[in-house]
């Protein structure tokens, strides 16, 4: 089957045509994106959050939900090792038990060297399956730690998964993951300590600035193993994207997802350069060096930056 | 480095990891899954209780190369086979392998049925490794 006879399958909704055209994407093969064109009519859901505090198991039940309205897809994102490049991903195991007979189609994939809690491969994975006529797209991040927030860039709503007890209001207060909500989910919100993690959320958003685009972030309480709070997650997702409507800020979520795109893939590139350069017998002999007897360490990182981009930056 | 190099690292092996109806004895397929991580090859982990239907499902969603099927429960020689069965008719271009355990015997009837390799107890991570490496067809 070529590409386009694939493309055409996987409009006409061939989860096996579907799944080759991914990995394409993936393997960032060019032949497909002439023939990638964006309806630009996905709603892109982005969930992202510690390790373990119910991201799949809500991913499922929101998936189970949203597919009673239109085509549902899933792309469960975890991470690839750093060592060997492989990669478990156990995504499927926790919504399986949750989807029922959704009719949803869920892919997982690897960050294959992406640190930002996405697959550089992501965004265009999101292109592809809105223009063979997906209408939601729901995206779990790799479990994040503070920092990883590429998903604000990808997604059109960004949900952020907390749980009872994850922290105090410094926490809250700390730059990074918090900042980039626009739904908060409390989930497992019947342990012990969910209306103090509410409070200091609250309090967050009292501190947080606001302006003519204000969106202050809803707190939503869940339940995973009972689905409790789902449907209201579902109202908060479609009053954000309501709001994204209203204020015309669609073409600005496609924009940042260009870029992120982009910047992402280039990104791959400098940096196995640069891995290559620091594996350079030259650059190695330096490196013990300077590890050995002291030296001049910001002096190596301009020879470096020389070599790879051919200038430094005093 | 050129664009060939950087297309290697991006066409991992795709194993989807999976046990067939009633058996609950999945440390097996956790440690191999790890064998798989370390070797290198993105593993969709599916566990317990795992229909033919659902396993395909997966594999074509995933665009898996491999099925990693593990058996504990002497279901092997009705259950493999019917897996096999299940991808040729689908039309799937996919190996299946089966570990855990597999009386002597039975692993020549398997390897006829159209099992791909069969894996005891013994193997070790080099060999897991190097078996889903050459059954793939990447």
């Amino acid at each position: 089957m070529d590409i386009s006879d694939e493309v055409e399958a996987a409009s006409a909704g061939s989860r096996r045509a579907i799944g080759r055209l991914l990995t394409r994407v993936e393997r960032g093969e060019r032949d497909l994106e002439a023939l990638i064109h964006p309806r630009n009519q996905a709603q892109i859901i982005g969930l992202t959050g510690a390790p373990g505090v119910g991201k799949s198991t809500i991913t499922g039940h929101l998936a189970a939900r949203l597919a009673r309205r239109g085509r549902v897809a899933v792309m469960a994102i975890d991470p690839s090792s750093p060592v060997s490049g492989g990669a478990i991903l156990g995504d499927r195991i926790r919504m399986d038990s949750v989807l029922g007979e959704a009719d949803v189609f869920i892919r997982s994939m690897a960050t294959r060297g992406s640190e930002g809690g996405l697959s550089a491969a992501a965004p265009a994975a999101f292109r592809l399956l809105d223009a063979i006529g997906f209408d939601v797209i729901i995206v779990e991040t790799v479990g994040v730690g503070q920092v990883e927030v590429d998903i604000a860039a990808a997604a059109d709503t960004t949900v952020v998964v907390v749980t009872p007890g994850w922290g105090d209001a410094i926490q809250a207060n700390k730059a990074g993951l918090l900042e980039v909500a626009d739904v908060f989910v409390i989930n497992k919100a019947d342990r012990p300590g969910a209306s103090d993690t509410r409070r200091d959320l609250e309090l967050m958003l009292d501190l947080t600035a606001t302006n003519d685009h204000s969106w202050r972030a809803p707190i939503v309480a869940t339940i995973g193993t009972s689905a409790e709070g789902i449907e209201e997650l579902i109202g908060a997702i479609d009053e954000h994207d309501t709001a994204l409507e209203a204020q015309d800020l669609r073409g600005q979520r496609r924009r940042a997802r260009t870029l992120l795109e982009v910047r992402s893939r280039v990104g791959l590139v400098v940096e196995s350069r640069l891995d290559a350069a620091l594996e350079t017998e030259q650059i190695s002999a330096r490196i013990d060096s300077v590890a050995a007897d002291g030296g001049d360490t910001l002096a190596l990182v301009d020879a470096l930056t020389e070599l790879l981009f051919g200038f430094s930056d005093p | 480095m050129s664009g060939d190099e950087a297309d290697t690292a991006d066409h991992p092996v795709r194993v989807v990891l999976a046990k067939l109806g009633l058996d609950g004895h999945d440390r097996g397929l956790k440690v191999v899954a790890r064998m798989l991580r370390d070797g290198g090859c993105e593993v969709i982990y599916l566990g317990l209780r795992q229909s033919t239907e659902s396993i395909i499902a997966a594999v074509e969603q995933e665009d898996a190369d491999i099925i990693g099927l593990s058996m504990h429960n002497a279901g092997h020689l009705t259950l493999a086979p019917k897996m096999v069965k299940a991808v040729a008719d689908a039309g799937l271009d996919v190996s299946v392998i089966v570990g855990g355990i597999i009386p002597d015997p039975d692993v020549k009837t398997l390897l006829d049925a159209g099992v791909a390799a069969v894996l005891g107890p013994g193997a070790s991570s080099d060999e897991v490794v190097a078996i889903a490496r050459s059954v793939s067809r990447r």
